[in-house]
């Protein structure tokens, strides 16, 4: 899988550092996930019906086609949740997360 | 008498100039708006950090942005303002909302409604691989991240998003490898008597179109899409279609932004009980409203793309115009002379949208005949083939038993991007009209809620 996305402006913003899928990225402050999943991996998750990976679609929280992971078990929609510093995010659900913890 | 407890929800156009109308009359309304700054999506803000300027943002419409996005900032300390909370629900004169891991139900004594569109979408073979993204997203990519989709990018559909979409890129600096029109020039001309309504705007449209042609970007017209090329593992590699001559084709490409013009977002609409029409010229069912903006239930209101797909010019009237109807209806005065201006702006923006729908029709037989291994569902990875052989096989008479057979459009976006395609196909394969298969009926919660919400208990 390659990037996709590419800046054409408002590069001049603070550097956030986040992982995805143990790897560290640098994002921009500002940048949301779909973003960076999208300048990096290229990729959001994996389709639950074994037609591939899926990298979202609307991009304004309607189409539901880019929820991740967080390390922790967590889920954030990629296209509306803004960056934040040291962020674990995964494309796919953490081993050992059933239970999902209170 | 206490001042009535009013809600709003949306802080788009259409909500913006129905909040002003409301603060003018001396009411303070709540605001419920998904996002975190209001305008919308056509009037989407970027991020708070970044610098571009509204005229770099939004070009020819910068002095309508910027007017809308100062007149609600002005009015924010007038009213109950709830950024970045979801209206989930509504049921027995409550609105529910949540914004994080927090619900509420407001109680209101009207609602207006005001919540926007979202782009219509034919699926396509391969439409779900990484790199297919709506017109919308395309637009949104841009004006609120700074980035491109790919580097590479094919416009492909129809409507007035298609060709401004592309013009942004253009100018942007990332121009198309490609624009897909699957409108003939035929039909643009078919719609142009009544696109007459409104000039400035035409010429904006044949503007953009010009713009990219002169730049060399490839606009093809009358075009037939096949399939998106590539896999659910590289991603879009590329695109398969038909030109207008019959001939197939395929652009290579690492990125597709696709839409066939709007879709209202009526869900809550349908949840207040509001009655709905088919309306044959943009082939959607539509919450039914009268000349101001009164749905069929008493208190409830409905303004802007979410009710009438009107664009944001349209939308900016229609809810100043639902305010001052749900002004007259708890006794405050109606300005006469204003309301028939802006019944009058109305009538002219719905005769230009009749036009913009025979301009750039819904390429429904396309949709009709898509082919059986095609994914209609994205989120429960349901065929076209599923689809038929729902109606076929067992029979279902419109698109709710359908969904209940092959669950198409049961999951977590509930039909917002195949809803519309799953009607013309239904129809098809019962061969009856589209108007005869219903449509999805809307369910709460709108969106998805996190399992972890608890109720605010503090407010009553």
């Amino acid at each position: 899988m390659q990037a996709r996305f590419v800046r054409l402006s408002e590069q001049d913003r603070q550097p956030v550092m986040l992982t995805i899928d143990g790897a560290p990225v640098e994002a921009l402050e500002g940048d949301v996930l779909l973003t960076v999943l999208m300048l990096n991996t290229g990729f959001a998750r994996v389709s639950e019906f074994g037609d591939g990976r899926r990298a979202g679609f609307c991009m304004m929280g309607a189409c539901q086609d880019c929820w991740v992971w967080t390390e922790d078990g967590g889920r954030l929609r990629a296209c509306s949740t803004p960056v934040s510093e040291g962020l674990a995010l995964r494309t796919s659900a953490p081993e050992g997360l059933w239970p999902i913890p209170a | 008498m206490a001042d009535p407890r009013i809600i709003v929800v949306g802080a788009g156009p259409a909500g913006t100039r129905a909040v002003e109308t409301l603060v003018a009359a001396g009411l303070r309304p709540t605001v419920i708006d998904e996002a975190p700054r209001s305008g919308g999506q056509i009037y989407r803000r970027q991020p708070a950090n970044f610098t571009r300027s509204h005229e770099i943002l939004y070009g020819a419409e910068a002095a309508k942005a910027r007017a809308l996005h100062e007149t609600f900032d002005a009015l924010a300390q007038y009213v109950d303002y709830r950024p970045e909370t979801l209206a989930w629900a509504v049921k027995g004169g409550l609105v529910h909302i949540q914004k994080d891991l927090r619900v509420e139900a407001l109680a209101y004594d009207a609602l207006l409604i005001a919540s926007g569109a979202t782009d219509r979408l034919m699926p396509l073979p391969g439409w779900t691989f990484p790199g297919c993204y709506s017109l919308g997203a395309a637009q949104i990519a841009l004006k609120a991240q700074g980035c491109a989709i790919g580097e590479k990018v094919v416009f492909l559909g129809t409507g007035p998003l298609l060709h401004l979409v592309a013009w942004q890129y253009l100018k942007a600096g990332n121009p198309p490898a490609a624009v897909l029109d699957t409108s003939s020039v035929a039909h643009n001309l078919q719609g142009l008597p009544l696109m007459m309504a409104r000039p400035g705007q035409l010429l904006k449209g044949a503007r953009f179109m010009a713009a990219l042609q002169r730049a060399g970007v490839p606009v093809l017209r009358g075009v037939e899409p096949l399939a998106v090329l590539g896999s659910g593992e590289t991603g879009v590699t590329g695109v398969d279609f038909r030109d207008a001559n019959g001939q197939e084709r395929q652009i290579d490409c690492n990125a597709l932004g696709m839409g066939y013009h709007l879709r209202a977002e009526s869900q809550l609409a349908d949840l207040a009980g509001c009655a709905f029409a088919f309306d044959e010229n943009v082939r959607q069912w539509l919450p039914d409203i009268d000349a101001m903006g009164r749905s069929s239930v008493a208190n409830v209101y409905l303004a802007g793309d979410g009710v009438r797909i009107l664009g944001a010019d349209g939308a900016e009237a229609a809810g100043a115009l639902a305010a001052h109807a749900l002004l007259s209806d708890i006794g405050r005065p109606l300005p006469l002379e204003q309301t028939r201006r802006l019944q009058r702006q109305l009538a002219r923006h719905a005769r230009f949208a009749r036009g913009i729908a025979k301009a750039f029709p819904w390429p429904w037989q396309q949709v009709a005949s898509l082919p059986d291994a095609t994914l209609v569902c994205r989120c429960e990875a349901v065929t076209a083939g599923e689809l038929r052989g729902a109606v076929q096989a067992m029979h279902a008479p419109e698109v709710n038993r359908a969904k209940a057979f092959s669950r198409v459009g049961m999951g977590r976006c509930q039909g917002r991007f195949c809803g519309l395609a799953s009607q013309e196909i239904v129809a098809a394969a019962r061969n009856a009209p589209v108007s005869a298969s219903g449509r999805l009926r809307g369910q709460a919660p709108v969106k998805p809620l996190p399992v972890a919400v608890t109720q605010d208990d503090a407010h009553g």
